[in-house]
């Protein structure tokens, strides 16, 4: 993979805490990188640090090559989106956009045409004397999007650009942000703390967890592969469950369950156990891998409905049928044949 | 759902208001119309006197350039104290707030102890220089800017740092990844959004200079302003000529308020605070420069109270000719309170500021609830009528009401009250009483009114729910007001020096006694007990605020 943007090793600590540890990663050009990550994960403050906004203790930044690590922000060259637009609220729509064609040296002439196109290309054509306080938080996204655009920046970054939009109007800009990214062909790192909105812009979605990078690949890695527990536990619905070792995960009594290890634990290690909803079933009567249990809380979906069970072993979720049970009712749990195995990691000591 | 009364109540109010704020200037204007024989000719005369284009010339281009000079100290000092973090950044911050505080007259004598010709810096200079006479004369027109830049920095420095701490940093970042380098981000986007806030603290700081009396009247000399001269006027016996020269004041103040009130309608255009404030900057060599430069402006600034201090300490005839003072005793202090007559004005001030504040937050209450329950002409009549003392300058009132109450006509509602020991506090509470009509007002309309409405529901009786809802809601606005309300009062120099007499003479006519006979540490002495009880409201009203 050439790697346009290169990020090495990013080291920040506000005080005494690291808010990121030892990050790398890279983006091809045109490539759509998303930061998904719990809050307080350190999502923001990479993207700073990449902006130029933060210094970082440690740790470079390249762009085709070229250290940009100790350059201001506005040497980058580098489009930004924040979370709330940061519009200029003295300026028209139009002013907004020219301000780093202005700060860039263009003539007016040129200038004005840029504007028009960038203008035009976030479908915003004919909004150039508007104010941006009087338009709507959807336009006034889009025009966050066309004046970090206007300048052509080599890479663009934006903050968890939707979050500040009703759900309705998220799914529609989400698709549109896509769109006009695409066709600028730009190189785009895009912080997020929705898995949904990470999965559809994203080309790969790196994992922040703790100011760390857990993983980082494409959403079907993620999902299928995940490298650590936090990311199987954090991509898509899982419970964990402590478990011991011995050739499967032993949990309560002599039930084991069949699992996956990345790397083959010792036999006799506490392990955790991640197990999706429908890795499991309810079973009709008591069996030998079958946990027994009561459903605590019921969540109807249609067909099916997702049942919390409270075990011996701990809580888990799982996918059955509308009526395979009510709420108070004992239950057995047990692995589902044509499930995907649960995925034992070896217990982290995290303070 | 608010229960119909008849409008005694209000009635009342707005007479009472009116008798107390609207009717002296209105008494003013008509004596400048020569009423009862109509005539402009007052005006006439004060058209053909040089000398009143002059006075009037001078307030203005005086006041024009305080402004100028305000922003000069006060925008960069905002910018140092807010923009870059220091050792003691937070102590000198609020200190460098002070002096808008403390009484103008306590600046001036604080200024002439420092900088006057037998000043602690002119001593100074004399002394290492070895020159016969003192480097400078502290007189003029030069003087009044000086000091009045000296105490209206605070105005841009509030508003200034109050804009910068509003500021969302996102948008200077913004800026910043736009490939715009420092001087661009702060002429692009920092102060045109900050413009609302300075034009704010210039019009403030316009319209306390065109007000100032104190600084002009020590040391101004011959060269006169307005304010300065309508007290000349009146202390000449001109009373037409003060009438007329009051109403031209009072009608630049007016535009003035006018074009304040036109700016804050067009404030809302800016948004607030929605990413981070920008943070501030700890770096390396900047921390020094950051460093210096707030601790020196801050020592710049304080030093005239500090040498007022220190001036209340030398005893009378010790200090001659060496630069720092050879002698320092508390004779001062202990002179005040041993000596009857020296005890009088202390006396004085404190139970006249004091009757007047109290008076003040009665009136003040009253007003914002009665103009609460009824909007429309009734509230806008009360509110227009609280407000109005602060837009005028205190000369215009001081001798409005030195004119509406020299005069026995009880059937008119005037009474002979100039002489007595009632029209001093009356003047105080005048001045005061925008102060804590603004708090009350303030107060009460962040209160919900459901609250009061859910009392009732409750059978709660309309006592009950003033005593119970209503005031402990607008009692820390209201304290705050009144704080600021006994500040004003204490602090007055111009009101007194028109109304007071021997007997009612307060703190600061008697300061300028003591200076006048060479009591220059009883005056500092007089300054330090006016400065400590300016402070200590200022903290209750600080307390109160944050
Ligand atoms: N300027 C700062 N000073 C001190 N601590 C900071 C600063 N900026 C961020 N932090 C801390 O660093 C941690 C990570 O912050 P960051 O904003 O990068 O997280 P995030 O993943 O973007 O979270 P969110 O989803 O809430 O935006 C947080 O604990 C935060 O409190
Ligand atoms: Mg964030």
């Amino acid at each position: 993979m050439s790697d346009f943007l290169r990020l090495e090793g990013l080291e920040k600590r506000f005080g005494e805490t690291a808010v990121t540890r030892g990050v790398s990663l890279s983006a091809a050009r045109g490539e759509i990188v998303a930061l998904l990550g719990p809050s307080g994960s350190g999502k923001t403050t990479v993207l700073r640090l990449v902006a130029g906004f933060e210094v970082p203790d440690a740790g470079r930044i390249r762009v085709e090559g070229e250290d940009v690590t100790d350059l201001p922000p506005e040497r980058r060259r580098f489009g930004m989106v924040f979370q709330h637009y940061a519009l200029f609220p003295h300026m028209t729509v139009g002013e907004n956009v020219a301000f780093g064609l202005r700060a860039g040296g263009a003539a007016a002439g040129e200038t004005r045409e840029r504007v028009t196109e960038t203008l035009s290309l976030v479908g915003l054509a004919g909004f150039e004397d508007r104010r941006v306080t009087e338009i709507s938080g959807g336009q006034q996204q889009r025009v966050a999007l066309a004046r970090a655009l206007a300048p052509s920046p080599r890479v663009l970054l934006l903050d968890e650009p939707l979050s500040n939009l009703d759900p309705a109007l998220r799914d529609r800009t989400r698709r549109e942000l896509k769109r006009a990214i695409r066709k600028v062909g730009i190189t785009t790192l895009f912080v997020t703390h929705e898995q949904e909105e990470a999965f559809e812009l994203g080309d790969r979605v790196a994992v922040l967890h703790r100011g760390r990078l857990e993983q980082i690949g494409t959403p079907e890695a993620l999902f299928e592969r995940p490298a650590t527990r936090f990311v199987a536990s954090f991509i898509g619905r899982s419970s964990v469950l402590p478990a011991v070792w011995s050739g499967g995960a032993r949990l309560e009594g002599e039930v084991v369950w069949p699992a996956e290890a990345g790397a083959p634990p010792t036999e006799g290690a506490s392990v955790d156990l991640v197990v999706r909803p429908d890795a499991l079933l309810l079973a009709a009567a008591p069996r030998k891998d079958g946990l027994a249990g009561t459903v605590v809380e019921r969540r109807y979906a249609g067909r099916i409905a997702f049942y919390r069970v409270a075990t011996g072993a701990g809580e888990v979720e799982v996918l059955a049928a509308a009526d395979a049970a009510r709420e108070g009712d004992p239950v057995v749990v047990a692995p589902a044949p044509s499930g995907p195995l649960p995925l034992a990691f070896a217990r982290e000591s995290e303070p | 759902m608010r229960p119909r009364r008849g409008p005694l109540v209000p009635l009342l109010l707005v007479l009472l208001l009116f008798w107390l704020v609207g009717y002296p200037l209105v008494l003013t204007l008509l004596e400048a119309l020569g009423a009862p024989h109509w005539t402009l000719a007052h005006f006439g005369e004060f058209a053909r006197r040089p000398a009143e284009w002059a006075a009037l010339g001078a307030s203005l281009w005086i006041s024009l350039a305080t402004v100028a000079l305000a922003a000069l100290v006060g925008v960069p000092l905002a910018f140092v104290f807010e923009r870059r973090e220091f050792p003691g950044r937070r102590l000198l911050g609020s200190l460098v707030a002070l002096p808008v505080a403390l009484p103008p007259l306590i600046g001036v004598i604080a200024f002439l102890f420092l900088y006057g010709e037998s000043g602690f810096a002119s001593r100074g200079i004399q002394a290492a220089l070895r020159l016969s006479a003192p480097p400078w004369r502290l007189s003029g027109p030069a003087a009044i800017l000086l000091v009045h830049a000296y105490s209206m920095y605070v105005y841009f420095y509030t508003f200034t740092r109050a804009g910068l701490a509003r500021l969302d940093g996102s948008l200077l970042e913004a800026a910043q990844s736009l490939g715009a380098g420092r001087g661009r981000v702060l002429g692009a986007v920092t102060l045109p959004l900050l413009l609302p806030a300075l034009s704010g603290a210039a019009l403030l700081t316009f319209m306390t200079s065109l007000a100032s009396f104190s600084a002009p009247y020590v040391f101004g000399g011959s060269f006169r302003v307005m304010t300065t001269q309508i007290v000349a006027s009146k202390l000449n016996g001109d009373d037409a000529l003060a009438m007329v020269e009051t109403v031209t004041l009072a009608a630049v103040g007016l535009v003035g308020l006018w074009l304040l009130r036109r700016l804050e309608g067009t404030r809302s255009a800016a948004g607030g605070v929605r990413g981070v404030a920008p943070r501030r900057r700890v770096v390396g060599t900047g921390r020094w420069a950051a460093t210096a430069a707030g601790w020196g402006l801050a020592v710049f600034l304080l030093a005239p109270h500090a040498t007022l201090l220190l001036v209340s300490f030398v005893p009378r005839d010790t200090w001659t000719t060496e630069a720092l003072p050879p002698v320092l005793s508390t004779g001062n202090y202990r002179a005040l309170f041993a000596d009857p007559v020296r005890l009088t004005p202390i006396v004085n001030s404190l139970w006249m500021a004091s009757a007047a504040t109290a008076l003040a937050i009665v009136l003040g209450l009253a007003a914002a609830i009665v103009a609460a329950r009824r909007r429309g002409a009734w509230g806008g009549a009360i509110e227009g009528l609280v407000a109005a003392p602060w837009a005028l300058p205190g000369t215009v009132f001081a001798v409005a009401l030195a004119a509406a109450f020299s005069v026995r006509a009880p059937w008119a509602g005037r009474f002979v009250l100039v002489g007595t020991a009632a029209i001093l506090p009356l003047g105080y509470l005048v001045r005061s009483l925008p102060l804590t009509g603004r708090a009350a007002f303030a107060g009460l309309r962040q209160m919900d009114p459901a609250l009061e409405e859910a009392a009732a529901s409750l059978g709660a009786s309309r006592a009950l729910r003033l005593r119970r809802i209503v005031l402990p809601h607008v009692r820390p606005a209201l304290a705050a007001g009144a704080s600021l309300a006994f500040l004003a009062a204490i602090g007055d120099f111009v009101v007194s020096i028109v109304l007071y007499t021997y007997d009612t003479r307060p703190i600061s006519i008697e300061i300028l006694s003591s200076l006048r006979i060479q009591e220059i540490g009883v005056a500092a002495a007089y300054g330090v007990l006016l400065t400590a009880l300016s402070a200590a409201a200022f903290l209750v009203w600080g307390r109160r605020e944050g």
